[in-house]
């Protein structure tokens, strides 16, 4: 759609503007003030200019969680991606069962993130859980509590089970939305079903798996409530992604110049990833 | 047929997984901790409604449950108010700074939230709102916001702009022709924008829980009572999550018809 040119249509987005200004300019100015000074308490503070940027790059602890993020995003993408397309594949596309699947299918999106860990955690442990015990009972030595990488499986699983969903509800709608003629012309030409996937489904899903990754890299990014309930980050470090880190620095040390300035740079690779990935899925579309 | 018969199986099971810890929740919730720590047992063999009695009937227990529905309400309509118009204005319009704007809008959600809570906490005492409802409300809009503008903004490019154009000619002003005519145009767009502001502020806690600390506190917050001096109370706390995910499953059984379209962003 051509639009009009109007600057009058800035006053309809000027509430829009204010309230998100108000939640997100002044917090993030209070941290980049915090990140430059060295903060005793209230009234003591002093000017420290790019030290705690250069001391937190260096800093093995940090990086450490860094490196498990990064590698915990892309574990997470590696398996809720083709997992969720899968599941939008199986969905029943019309009827009773349609509205029932989508609904089961959408119950662990609306669960409070902590009662998220709730569930894992009492579905997990080996003494009162029924998965901790089935594991255990079969000869697999398990305990996430004390095992830490069983409590880096047991993290990864319980975001398989509780975002997986997202993938694919946004696959099923982008899967309805391919009119049935394609699929007539396929059984014409006799395509197999992986070409009908390959050629017809899988372009039509591009859009909104663009949405689906870009939210699951943000998010998964960010975990903090989920694994904090459930390990406590622990056992000893295993599962203490950046967000518990630097929460931990800031409020459990009082260490806010060091968490401030960490949390810029954390924020500012969010944002350099998600920038690359839309600018990369943009060249593509042009390239066309 | 073979290929139908293999989907209805995965799906089964996908869904066996997803259900599963749920069930194990809700058998949870209807035994007695002894039970609980004594065997493991598929159901509840002293079958009992307390955990729930005793959630019902205490103030400070269920009083979380209200509050968390009067921010994520409050939240609901904030967004959709401030959204809508906004929404309408990227759809028709080109003005100065437009892409930026909607970018900037976008790269809220991606402020690592956790990092955020100590200037958020600051920023709502000064101003005199720590510990309402409204405060939640406005600190989810925050991420709510972004996600609105972008599910309408879909919807409401679908609409043709010649409907705008032959209402303006016909003698409407904009606020007549937007709530008369223009609204009831996307409403399965605004049900299911109103569905992902739910999503998004009913499951979050740890802002809600930053800027509350007994008059607004949310149920998500209560729930850590149950960690005790003797332990944690499973029953009361499996109880307490169960109730947390009814209004979910009420809320996407309003919108069920819609979803689809409103996960594509209204975009498909």
């Amino acid at each position: 759609m051509n639009k009009i040119t109007n600057n009058k249509a800035w006053w309809l987005v000027l509430p829009v503007f204010l309230l998100v200004a108000f939640s997100a300019i002044v917090p993030i100015m209070t941290v980049v003030n915090y990140s430059v000074q060295d903060i005793f308490d209230q009234n003591t503070a002093y000017f420290v200019g790019a030290e705690w940027y250069r001391e937190m790059l260096r800093s093995p602890r940090l990086l450490d969680s860094l490196l498990r993020q990064f590698s915990y995003s892309f574990s997470v993408l590696l398996i809720e991606v083709p997992l969720g397309i899968a599941v939008a594949l199986m969905m029943p596309a019309k009827g009773r069962m349609a509205s029932v699947s989508l609904i089961l299918v959408a119950i662990p999106l609306l669960i409070p993130w902590n009662v998220v860990g709730t569930i894992w955690q009492t579905f997990s442990r080996e003494d009162i859980g029924l998965f901790g015990w089935a594991v255990n009972s079969i000869g697999i030595d398990y305990n996430y509590a004390s095992n830490a990488s069983d409590a880096w499986f047991t993290v990864l699983l319980m975001d398989v089970w509780h975002w997986t969903s997202l993938i694919a509800l946004l696959c099923y709608s982008g899967l309805r939305a391919i009119p049935e003629a394609f699929y007539q012309a396929a059984r014409i030409d006799r395509a197999s079903s992986w070409a009908i996937f390959r050629y017809i489904q899988l372009p039509r899903l591009k859009s909104v798996l663009v949405i689906g990754v870009l939210l699951r890299f943000m998010d998964s990014f960010m975990i903090y409530t989920e694994p904090f309930v459930l390990t406590g980050g622990g056992p000893g470090n295993s599962t203490t992604f950046l967000s518990q880190a630097l929460t931990k620095m800031a409020i459990g040390q009082f260490d806010l110049g060091p968490a401030a300035a960490f949390s810029l740079i954390y924020y500012l690779i969010v944002l350099l990833v998600c920038y690359l990935f839309f600018t990369v899925i943009n060249l593509q579309d042009k390239a066309k | 047929m073979q290929m139908n018969k293999r989907k209805t199986l995965g799906m089964t099971a996908y869904l066996l997984f997803l259900l599963t810890p749920i069930y194990w929740l809700l058998n949870m919730s209807f035994k007695q901790n002894d039970e609980i720590l004594g065997a493991l047992t598929l159901w509840p063999s002293n079958f009992t409604f307390d955990n729930y009695i005793t959630i019902f009937s205490d103030p400070s227990w269920y009083m979380g449950y209200v509050n968390s529905m009067i921010y994520v309400g409050m939240n609901m309509v904030i967004t959709l108010t401030v959204a809508l118009p906004a929404a309408y204005a990227f759809s028709r319009y080109k003005f100065v700074g437009d892409k930026h704007l909607f970018f900037w809008l976008l790269t809220n959600r991606m402020a690592p939230p956790a990092v955020f809570l100590l200037p958020f906490f600051q920023l709502y005492s000064s101003v005199g709102l720590f510990d309402t409802h409204i405060a939640v409300a406005l600190a989810h809009c925050l991420f709510t916001v972004p996600l609105a503008v972008w599910i309408l903004e879909g919807f409401i490019s679908g609409v043709p702009r010649e409907v705008d154009e032959t209402a303006f000619i016909d003698g409407y002003s904009f606020p007549r022709f937007f709530i008369r005519i223009f609204l009831p145009m996307i409403r399965s767009g605004i049900g299911v924008t109103a569905f992902f502001c739910f999503m998004f502020s009913w499951v979050e806690l740890l802002l809600a829980r930053t800027l509350t600390s007994v008059e607004a506190k949310p149920i998500a917050a209560i729930m850590t009572r149950t960690v005790g001096a003797a332990g944690i109370d499973w029953g009361l706390l499996s109880a307490a999550g169960i109730l947390t995910i009814i209004p979910g499953i009420l809320v996407i059984w309003f919108v069920r018809n819609h979803v689809a379209k409103g996960f594509a962003l209204g975009r498909v």
